[in-house]
């Protein structure tokens, strides 16, 4: 096989990776737009917000510290100990918990009806509420969150393929990290998958994401099931949260994600779990094969916008997105 | 009592069909126009220029220019910024190219250019809708932004890759450059922002502006009574992008005077300017005014308090104006969802019976 060939492969591999990676993302938007119609651009602020607060935990960081010494002169800023990350997990998911009620009380309760754009709105206000809030709650410098999983290259798997090409090839990098990340990301969407299909919360999730009255009238609380579905998004945002933190360490730009996540979206259609698997993984694919073919004809940092032309072009062809519904309109 | 169209005698064909059919408006926007030509540039320095009046009237620019986009038409569009780079990098080729004319000309021509793009853009609107139109707009953004950073001609191959103004004149005046008086900025801004807000003001009392709206209540409906899709959704974005584009080559050439186009124009910018046009009111020319004042004027506002008044360190309180700012943006769509100018009317309409109410 020629080098060539084989470092394509490598592309391939990695951008599959990625491409999980844009899915976790996309799987909190879907739930939360297929239950409430509510297209949430806070998903990717949620993600950051959640990880900074797993990491405050975790270091055991004083909330507002920097405000509370602003204010008062004080000099506080850590408790002193520090949380085994299983426990600050949990902490966590229970301040998403809350989080997601708080949304559903205060905001999302009084927007009940309103058209969709006034509700993407109120997301985008919520977004930068929740990003400005975070910074003050813990501090915007960048953080180091480590709960654990494994990070560097896999050596068995270079030294498998190793012998593949000449003497100029390697083996395939692959990262640890984007292997667990896949592994997450299965068990993540079957864990779904199977509490929407056999537990009675997850049927009463589907009724209301089919209709609402409906859903109302055989006696479902729609207050519940939204507040149920602000937590699994949350809960999706933590897991993102965690793998992107990672990565790239807990910082401003993981509320960005959400921006890759939204191709993913519009390829796979924004209704359907099993379109935003299938939309992240051609979308990593695509921009990093592009990226490793075309990019250095056009002087790089082509992933930037391929993914959202490659989806603007799907779209053109299939309005609805590759999995969503048929777009039935009447007059 | 003074706020009625009772007595006030419509003659003639134009008097019936003039821009403010009541005489209280009329004498206002008489007024409000002495106000912003004759008396704000002799008084005006540097600091209320630069701060508050520029980016009020540039904003107001392209938040008129949206609102066409998404308020009249509604096609939602998240690539302003990205439109406004158009602009502003057509206005930067065309000074340096062509040094001697007229800056009047450049702009002009700048919005002119961006209209075209904002139409190649726009063409996917007529098989995409509604959020998908949405997230599709965004590749123009990012694209765009993309474009301008990578391609050497666009920024002349400069080293830092930025773009910088440099001084051009407009009737024999210093408009651009470090060493333009503020008058002639603001004037010369203003004049775009009249003529932007009597074009948009009368286009969408027209014929144009009643298409774009049959095609935003229902496109299948208008299609069917005769509306032509095709040209409305485009003709919508040409006009939208060539506002857009006259705020850009403004906002590049007046205010910043030296852009990075990832910084001045990135994905913020759209949402800003859509934030203008949402808070001020989708539909409604004086609702950009209002939504382009309201959120120039709330960093200004919150940054004196917080650090002159408090004295709290600046990135603090850089936090708290967007705790503060996202909270604001929520309670408005809450309270009033259709954003300042409903308030402007109902208190127009409460005007109209005062103070004898029944």
């Amino acid at each position: 096989m020629s080098d060539q060939f084989l470092f394509a492969t490598e592309v391939f591999f990695n951008g599959l990776m990625a491409g999980v990676l844009y899915a976790l993302v996309a799987l909190g938007f879907v739930l939360i737009y297929k239950a409430s119609g509510i297209f949430n651009y806070a998903q990717g602020v949620m993600a950051l917000f959640a990880a900074m607060t797993l990491v405050g935990i975790m270091e055991g960081q004083v909330p507002f510290s920097h405000i509370i010494n602003a204010m008062f002169g004080t000099e506080v800023h850590h408790f002193g100990w520090h949380v085994p990350a299983l426990l600050a997990i949990a902490l966590t998911v229970g301040v998403m918990v809350i989080f997601a009620w708080l949304v559903q009380r205060i905001v999302m309760r009084h927007l009940v009806g309103q058209e969709p754009i006034i509700l993407f709105m109120a997301t985008i206000g919520l977004a930068y509420f929740l990003e400005g809030f975070s910074d003050l709650m813990w501090g915007s410098e960048i953080k180091k969150l480590d709960v654990g999983l494994p990070q560097g290259g896999s050596f068995w798997i270079e030294d498998m393929t190793a012998g593949l090409g000449s003497d100029n090839f390697y083996g395939f990098f692959i990262d640890q990290l984007d292997i667990v990340a896949t592994v997450i990301a299965a068990l993540l969407v079957a864990g779904l998958v199977l509490f929407a299909q056999y537990t009675k919360q997850g049927r009463a999730m589907r009724a209301v994401a089919d209709d609402h009255q409906a859903a109302l009238s055989v006696g479902i609380s729609l207050n519940f099931i939204w507040v149920l579905v602000w937590s699994v998004a949350g809960f999706v945002a933590l897991v993102a949260g965690i793998v992107w933190g990672t990565k790239s360490g807990v910082q401003f730009s993981l509320s960005l994600i959400a921006l890759k996540a939204l191709p993913v979206l519009m390829l796979g259609g924004f209704t359907s779990i099993p379109g935003a698997i299938v939309g992240g993984l051609i979308i990593g694919v695509g921009e990093k094969l592009f990226e490793f073919a075309i990019g250095p004809m056009v002087g790089g940092a082509t992933e930037n916008w391929f993914a959202y032309v490659l989806a603007l072009l799907f779209l053109v062809f299939r309005p609805q997105g590759l999995f969503g519904e048929k777009i039935i309109e009447r007059v | 009592m003074f706020y009625r169209e009772a007595g006030d005698f419509k003659v003639s064909y134009e008097q019936d069909s003039q821009t403010f059919p009541i005489k209280f408006d009329r004498y206002r926007y008489y007024f409000v126009l002495f106000i912003a030509f004759l008396v704000i540039p002799f008084t005006i320095n540097d600091y209320w220029a630069s701060a508050i009046l520029l980016p009020f009237l540039i904003y107001s620019i392209a938040a008129i220019g949206l609102n066409i986009l998404v308020g009249y038409c509604g096609q939602v569009s998240l690539g302003t910024g990205g439109f406004m780079a158009v602009g502003a990098y057509a206005c930067y080729k065309l000074m340096t190219t062509f040094p001697e004319v007229s800056m009047f000309i450049h702009v002009l021509l700048a919005g002119g250019i961006t209209g075209v793009v904002c139409v190649l853009f726009g063409l996917p609107s007529l098989r995409i809708k509604g959020f998908y139109l949405a997230v599709a707009t965004l590749a123009a953004q990012f694209f765009l932004v993309w474009l301008f950073n990578r391609v050497p001609w666009f920024y002349n191959y400069s080293a830092s890759g930025q773009i910088n103004a440099p001084e051009r004149e407009a009737f024999g005046i210093l408009i651009t450059g470090p060493n333009a008086p503020a008058w002639a900025t603001y004037l010369f801004c203003l004049i775009f922002l009249t003529f932007c807000a009597l074009v948009a003001r009368n286009l969408t009392r027209g014929m144009v502006g009643r298409s774009w709206m049959a095609i935003r209540d229902m496109d299948i409906a208008a299609e069917i009574i005769g509306v032509n899709p095709l040209k409305a959704k485009l003709t919508a974005f040409a006009v939208s992008g060539f506002f857009i584009g006259i705020s850009g080559a403004l906002f590049f050439a007046l205010y910043l005077g030296a852009v990075e186009v990832g910084e001045a124009f990135g994905i913020t910018k759209s949402f800003q300017v859509l934030f203008m046009v949402i808070i001020g009111g989708l539909g409604s020319i004086f609702g950009s005014f209002a939504g382009a004042a309201f959120l120039v004027l709330l960093p200004v506002i919150l940054k004196v308090v917080g650090v002159d008044v408090l004295g709290w360190p600046t990135d603090i309180v850089a936090h708290f104006q967007l705790v503060i700012v996202g909270a604001l943006i929520v309670f408005f769509l809450i309270v009033e969802p259709h954003g300042l100018a409903q308030l402007w009317r109902v208190a127009k309409e409460k005007l109209r019976l005062w103070p004898f109410p029944h």
